[in-house]
Formats: structure tokens, C-alpha cells, sequence
């Protein structure tokens, strides 16, 4: 044991850290190893890439861009087409709710004008067959007097009773007479 | 076999049985026995795992970016986070994009080697942090070390660089000569030295520590020993999660200080 302990003793370096050469050599060449594969190839191979994905997420983000753009303007376009629309639709609307207010005035207009015509018409009927009535009824009546003037010259006077019956017989003629011209109105009518 | 490269579970001994004794792990761990000489070069077990070190991640990166599709696989999604990992937090933070753009391939490279080789310490049946033989750091720190010389002579010119590595500044006046001489020491000689002794220390300590808990287990594991041989293999489990997190972080630093010597090489001096 004491003897296995010293012979581990006299392998041990003195200084660990003075550095063995072969290791250091070894150490070197393993590294320069890495070194030159990782420089030359890899990492140029992962940068390219890399670029490579960069430009991708680059353009792609270009083109998303460009085409927010376009919807933003077809977006415009249309908003500002609607709005038109709008404009033109109140205008539409108000054009016919004028045209409508007018047309309904005209026709007031229209009609008060026929009523008063109407009534106009009426009166002057009226006044016609007023004119008419007082004309036969003159006439009539101008008649009625020759007629009765005559019956009465005709007839009697002395008897008193006589005359009067003479009287109602006339009234009563001139009655039915009357009866006869209203119903004769009436049919002409 | 050698005691050095004797397993702890080799032993039959252990504690409570008389004429034994705890072996604790030391320098002598750190050395190997040869696995194969060829024409007087040895080549042992730290050779063995820096070269698979090479062989991991030129496999890792071939599988990933070999066939690099711009809609990437799971590999290569991987692969791009690591890369992206060094080449923005590290190189473009210390350098810019610009500038740093041209020492991205090299920080990289240094990067995932470097992890790899601290990696192994808790790789079972590998279990050794490359790193922790001082020849692979050295050379790797030696190689920042030559980059930031160069680029300071070829970026300033001789007297310009001098006067960059030394903080040559007439305003200082008298402290003047103090202020090159400690700046000559602090980045000409001692700054390589630490590089390479930050990592190496790091990871020798990891091991070191890691080693310890294993051979402490089994050495316990008798009689009432059992129960502080638990102990100590839940410490084992801790520290081998704790120094997952160290290797990472000492690659990360390692890294991290070539881009700042590279930094300080280009930057205009003050």
C-alpha cells in the first residue's frame, strides 16, 4: 500500500501547471480541427440559410404589407362609393318627397278648382231653373189670370154662391194643375 | 493497472477494516497511463476525450446545418439556438455586428469545444473534464492570446499598439510610467496566464470535488459508515448538477473574455 502510494507520487508533476506538450499539441490540432470544418463549411451552410429566411420573412411581410394596402384602398373606394349612394339615395328622396309635396298641392289646387266649378255649375242651374220656374210660373200665372178673368166674366156675378164655387173650382184645377207640373218636374229631372 | 487509473469501486477496502485507508484523490488523479504509444507518443485518456470533443461537435454542427433547410428541423433548431447563443449574446454584445461578424466562426467554435471538454466530467465512463489538464486551456488561451496581439499591432500599428496594450495616456502625467508598467504586466503577461488558469482551476476543482464524494461513498459503505456514505453520494449527485451548471458558465466566461480582448485590441486607445 505505502509502496503503491509512493510510486503514485513519483508519476504526479511536479507543477500541474506547466503544461505537457503532446497535450498541448493534441489540444491544439482538435481544435484547429473544429475550428476549420465549423468556419469553412457549417457555419457559412447556416448563414446563408438563415439569410435565406430572413429575405422570406422579409417578403413576405412585404407582400402582406402591399396587399394590407390594396384593401385598405379598395376598402376607400368602396366607402367612398357608398357614401355616394347615400347622398345620391337622401337626394332621390328628397327630389321625391318634393315632386310628391307638389303634385299633392297640384291636386288640392285641381280639386278646389272642379268643386268651385262644381258649385259654380250648381248655382247657375239653380239660378236657370229658378229663372225658368219664375219664367212658366209667370207665364202660368199670367194664364191662370186670362183664365180665370174670363170664367169669371163668363159666369154670373150675381150669384154670390156661384162665384164662390167658381173660385174653388179654379183653386182646385190650379192645384191639380200644380200636382200635374211638379210630377212633370220631377220626371223631367 | 495503476493506481491511477484504478476505479474507487476497484478496492475492497473500506471503512472499520483494519490496515485501510482513505485514498483521497490528488494530483495523481489527473494523470493517466498511456492507453497506446506510437513511436514514443503517448496517448492517453485527456488526448483521447479532447479529439472525441472534436469529433461531438463537428457531428453535432454537420447534423444540424449539413443540409441547412431555411424551415428548420429539430436539430437544426438546436443547433441555430446554440450559434445565435454565442454570436448575439457574446460576439455582436462585445463587439457589434459589424465588427464582430468576422470573429463569430472562432468564438463559436472555441465556444462548444470548450464546453464539451468540461462536459465529459460527468459523462459516466468518460468522467474527466478535458479542461482540467492545463495543456487545453493553455493552448486555446495561447491562441486568444496571439489573436489579440496581432490585432492590436496590425489595428494600431507598433508604437499605437504599445501604447493600446500599456493605456499610454500623457494626461496622467507623473503616474504615468506606474500606469504602463502595471498595464504592461497586467495584460502582457499576467492576462494569457489567467485565461487559461481561470478555466483550468475551475474545472480541476470540479473534479477534484466530484471525485472526492465518489470515493468517500464507496470507502464508507460499512457498518454504520453506510449511513455517511448516503451523504456523501447525494453529495456526488449535487456537485455533478452543480458542475453541469459550472462548465457551461466557464465556457461562457472563457468565451466571454477572448471577445473582450478582441474588443480591446480594436477599440481606439483612451
Amino acid at each position: 500500500m505505502i509502496a503503491q502510494v509512493t510510486t503514485m507520487a513519483a508519476e504526479v508533476p511536479e507543477n500541474p501547471l506547466v503544461p505537457p506538450i503532446p497535450e498541448l499539441v493534441i489540444g491544439l490540432i482538435a481544435f484547429f480541427i473544429v475550428f476549420g470544418i465549423l468556419a469553412k463549411k457549417l457555419l457559412p451552410n447556416i448563414n446563408k440559410v438563415l439569410d435565406e429566411r430572413h429575405e422570406a420573412i422579409e417578403g413576405g411581410m412585404k407582400k402582406a404589407e402591399e396587399a394590407m394596402a390594396e384593401a385598405q384602398q379598395v376598402l376607400d373606394e368602396y366607402r367612398t362609393q357608398l357614401a355616394d349612394a347615400r347622398h345620391e339615395a337622401a337626394r332621390l328622396r328628397q327630389e321625391a318627397q318634393e315632386q310628391g309635396a307638389t303634385l299633392i298641392a297640384e291636386m288640392r289646387a285641381e280639386g278646389q278648382r272642379q268643386r268651385e266649378e262644381i258649385i259654380a255649375a250648381g248655382h247657375a242651374q239653380i239660378e236657370a231653373d229658378r229663372k225658368a220656374a219664375a219664367q212658366s210660373l209667370r207665364q202660368d200665372v199670367g194664364k191662370l189670370a186670362t183664365d180665370l178673368a174670363g170664367k169669371l166674366v163668363g159666369e154670373s156675378l150675381e150669384d154670390h154662391a156661384r162665384q164662390s164655387r167658381t173660385i174653388d173650382r179654379f183653386l182646385d184645377e190650379l192645384e191639380a194643375q200644380a200636382a200635374s207640373d211638379t210630377t212633370k218636374a220631377e220626371a223631367g229631372r | 493497472m495503476s493506481a491511477e487509473t484504478m476505479l474507487a469501486f476497484d478496492t475492497e477496502c473500506h471503512l472499520l477494516i483494519p490496515g485501510c485507508g482513505f485514498e483521497a484523490p490528488g494530483l495523481h488523479s489527473f494523470v493517466f497511463d498511456p492507453l497506446f504509444t506510437v513511436g514514443g507518443f503517448e496517448f492517453n485518456k485527456p488526448m483521447l476525450l479532447a479529439l472525441l470533443s472534436t469529433v461531438v461537435v463537428v457531428w453535432f454542427f454537420w447534423a444540424a446545418f449539413g443540409k441547412a433547410k431555411v424551415v428548420p428541423g429539430k436539430l437544426q433548431m438546436i443547433g441555430e439556438a446554440g450559434y445565435d447563443f454565442v454570436r448575439r449574446g457574446l460576439v455582436y454584445d462585445a463587439l457589434g455586428k459589424k465588427e464582430g461578424e468576422k470573429y463569430v466562426p472562432f468564438m463559436v467554435a472555441l465556444f462548444f469545444f470548450v464546453w464539451i471538454m468540461n462536459l465529459w466530467s460527468i459523462i459516466p465512463v468518460m468522467a474527466f473534464p478535458v479542461t482540467s489538464v492545463i495543456a487545453f486551456p493553455a493552448g486555446l488561451a495561447a491562441i486568444v492570446y496571439i489573436l489579440w496581439m496581432y490585432l492590436t499591432f496590425k489595428k494600431h500599428g507598433f508604437v499605437g499598439g504599445w501604447k493600446n496594450i500599456t493605456g499610454y495616456d500623457k494626461s496622467l502625467g507623473w503616474v504615468l510610467p506606474l500606469i504602463v508598467v502595471i498595464e504592461f504586466i497586467s495584460n502582457v503577461i499576467i492576462r494569457p496566464f489567467t485565461h487559461a488558469v481561470r478555466l483550468f482551476a475551475n474545472m480541476f476543482a470540479g473534479h477534484l470535488l466530484i471525485l472526492m464524494f465518489t470515493i468517500a461513498s464507496w470507502y464508507l459503505l460499512n457498518g454504520i459508515g453506510i449511513v455517511y456514505a448516503g451523504a456523501s453520494f447525494a453529495m456526488t449527485l449535487a456537485m455533478t448538477a452543480f458542475e453541469l451548471f459550472i462548465q457551461a458558465v466557464q465556457a461562457y466566461v472563457f468565451v466571454l473574455l477572448a471577445c473582450n480582448y478582441v474588443q480591446g485590441a480594436l477599440a481606439e486607445h483612451h
